[in-house]
């Protein structure tokens, strides 16, 4: 299949530039607690204002992942969730009428196993516009480029702040916007930030070709707004997930009013977090 | 192809190695790969890790020829390549000088380790203390409690050993958050990985800093029978003894290289950690290579009574030599490496590591079908105090 007409992930950054917002992408563990009730997170993500959101595909060794998102691929891993339930939770939230863009965060080894064709191909037909993957340096991704071109699906890269030296052939070749980590470490609420970072988002912006988002740490509205006034958007995950698990509870009553009120209260955190900063 | 002059640039053995890390780690990866190259090359490094081998650790260890167990069998004449001689019990000690003397050279004055049974961390908190570094060892909790004296032997020596409770809270989650203290601590802290498994460099610089193994035994084969061995059998978890083992006679077509995994219950239980007979290529803790997974790319907990051989990944290396049919690989179950253990145990009076049992149990299989003038060389990783608990347990009919 070749690629044809624009990337949502593109036209959303263009409308948002248009209107001087920067973007607001949530993060959530497909499958936490199942597949079901993702759909309806996903769902309240959008009404909570994302304009785009990260599906993470649970898996059995997440490297990059504090203890929050590892607790979270635990929980989906229990119900046995597999890539391919977490494209189907994609298409029932497009059927809930879900527009957002949908953008996936996988290790490399599923979509591996999975067949790196198939996975493209897949992710292009079940309304996928993006995907991360935060164990696959550009030394390693030359087949998941090659097909990420082929399919229309933009390969999003990560960019660390000791990417020294590496950073402009990343973001050179980056497609929908590049991945900005915040600080050392791994996903997780951060009580600070380092010194630095204002410098690196600056340089990163000046050589990127297309828009730079931050992300890894940021858990509150103060400082989604103090970095997208510095950057094109930020990326909130384990905050979010931290909810979720606050929730489970409810998120698996199977009263239908307590579970509303689950939805609702992850609904209500995500709104909170928003940054109302126009740039 | 040329199987010595392994890996390529990209840190490849055929299609396995490479760098799967989080971008954050890349350029440490670069800078310890370029800081080997060069000191590889430095006759004051490689002096320094030669004295501290003979030394500190007690090398050359004996190529020893045990003469009751052959008899025994009655089959090939056995020789024991006697890794459990080195100073704290295997052959851990060779990796963590090679790396401990290297990231002091590179300036680091922190070093981290994952560690299994613990044979690793204690070697690295051994190296730690010996050359001044502040050392913590990642240890899962399950592990700490198998292994209580281990836990204290590296608290004595100066380590903080942080337990890993997350997932299997075994050596494949201590990897992990090894891993993840790595990416937060990059700036100051030099990882000191205990297999030949793990990203470019390691493999590669783990095989090397370990080749004294195989080095050793050949000179000492040829010094004492005039010609090399016919088989050589080594234990393989991650694969870092067999590795500096088989190196040296990758070139010698006439040397049988066989590495023994383990197939704890049996392969058919579900229950072992054979990745290389059961397993599937497939990205894993930062290289490609064999590993236990399911059809969705889900890791699967591994199983040996040995906790060394307890890992559901392989050195890429190996996945090579086996795909190449250079060296051949065997499965050898719990209960066939204790009744190794105790022949050796009865015949030598040497009791090795569960680890090691396992070369020495395929080596009873072969061994009494081989012309009586083979020779069979077994790399004896480990010493097997460290285990008398466990098989103590396991005779009780407790859990190991």
């Amino acid at each position: 299949m070749k690629a044809t007409g624009t990337n949502a992930i593109d036209e959303t950054f263009a409308r948002l530039r248009a209107s001087g917002e920067p973007a607001f992408i949530p993060y959530l563990t497909t499958g936490d607690p199942d597949p079901d009730t993702t759909v309806d997170l996903v769902k309240a993500a959008e009404e909570a204002g994302a304009h785009m959101i990260e599906l993470g595909v649970p898996y059995s060794d997440p490297l990059a992942d504090g203890p929050v998102i590892q607790r979270a691929s635990e929980r989906a891993l229990r119900h046995r969730v597999t890539l391919a339930d977490c494209m189907k939770v994609a298409v029932r939230a497009r059927e809930r009428g879900v527009k957002m863009p949908f953008i996936l965060f996988t290790y490399y080894n599923p979509p591996l196993q999975y067949g790196l064709e198939r996975f493209f191909t897949d992710l292009a037909e079940h309304g996928f516009s993006g995907v991360i993957m935060p164990d696959l340096p550009m030394e390693e991704d030359g087949e998941a480029r090659r097909l990420a071109e082929r399919t229309g699906v933009h390969l999003i890269p990560l960019v660390a702040p000791t990417s020294e030296g590496r950073a402009e052939r990343i973001v050179s070749r980056a497609r929908g916007f590049v991945y900005a980590v915040s600080s050392l470490g791994v996903t997780g609420v951060r009580d600070a930030f380092d010194a630095g970072v204002d410098a690196f988002l600056a340089a990163l912006r000046r050589a990127s070709p297309v828009p730079v988002c931050i992300g890894f740490g940021i858990s509150s509205r103060e400082q989604a707004e103090r970095f997208s006034r510095v950057c094109d958007g930020v990326v909130v995950g384990s905050a979010i997930v931290r909810i979720v698990e606050e929730q489970l509870d409810a998120l698996t009553s199977p009263d239908p009013e307590k579970k509303r009120r689950g939805v609702e209260a992850v609904r209500s955190f995500i709104a909170g977090l928003k940054p109302r900063t126009s740039r | 192809m040329n199987l010595v002059k392994t890996p390529d640039a990209h840190g490849r053995f055929g299609p396995f190695g490479g760098r799967f890390v989080p971008e954050t780690l890349m350029n440490a990866l670069f800078e310890l790969e370029e800081a080997y190259n060069r000191f590889k090359e430095d006759e004051d490094f490689q002096a320094e890790i030669r004295y501290l081998l003979r030394q500190y650790a007690g090398r050359p260890t004996p190529l020893y020829f045990a003469k009751r167990l052959s008899d025994e069998l009655g089959g090939a004449r056995i020789y024991l390549k006697r890794e459990d001689l080195n100073h704290t019990g295997a052959h851990k000690i060779n990796n963590a000088i090679g790396q401990g003397v290297l990231a002091r050279r590179m300036g680091k004055t922190k070093v981290i380790a994952e560690t299994g049974a613990g044979q690793h961390g204690v070697a690295t908190a051994t190296v730690a203390a010996l050359l001044g570094l502040e050392c913590k060892v990642f240890m899962g909790e399950e592990d700490m409690e198998r292994q209580r004296l281990n836990v204290f032997r590296m608290e004595l020596l100066g380590a903080e050993v942080v337990p890993v409770t997350s997932g299997t809270r075994t050596l494949k989650d201590a990897c992990n958050e090894t891993l993840r203290y790595w990416v937060s601590h990059v700036n100051d802290t030099y990882y000191i990985l205990g297999s030949a498994t793990g990203p470019h460099p390691y493999p590669m610089m783990v095989r090397d800093f370990q080749r004294v193994i195989g080095q050793e035994t050949r000179e000492q084969i040829l010094a004492s029978e005039g010609r090399l061995p016919d088989v050589i059998v080594a234990a393989v978890g991650g694969g870092s003894n067999a590795i500096g083992m088989f190196h040296p006679f990758l070139e010698d077509e006439g040397v049988r290289l066989i590495g023994v995994e383990a197939a704890g219950l049996g392969l058919d239980t579900g229950k072992h950690a054979a990745t290389l007979a059961m397993g599937r290529p497939g990205v894993f803790q930062g290289s490609m290579s064999y590993v236990l997974q399911n059809e969705h790319g889900q890791v699967q907990p591994a199983h040996s009574i040995s906790a060394g051989l307890d890992y559901p990944g392989i050195g890429p290396e190996h996945a090579y030599l086996k795909e190449t049919g250079r060296a051949e690989y065997v499965p050898v179950t719990d209960e066939e490496a204790l009744s190794a253990l105790k022949l050796l145990s009865r015949t030598e009076g040497i009791i090795p590591a569960l680890e090691s049992a396992h070369a020495v149990a395929h080596a009873i299989r072969i061994a009494p079908s081989m012309p009586r003038d083979a020779l069979l060389v077994i790399c004896l990783s480990g010493r097997g105090d460290k285990d008398v608990e466990t098989i103590l347990r396991h005779e009780r009919g407790e859990k190991a």
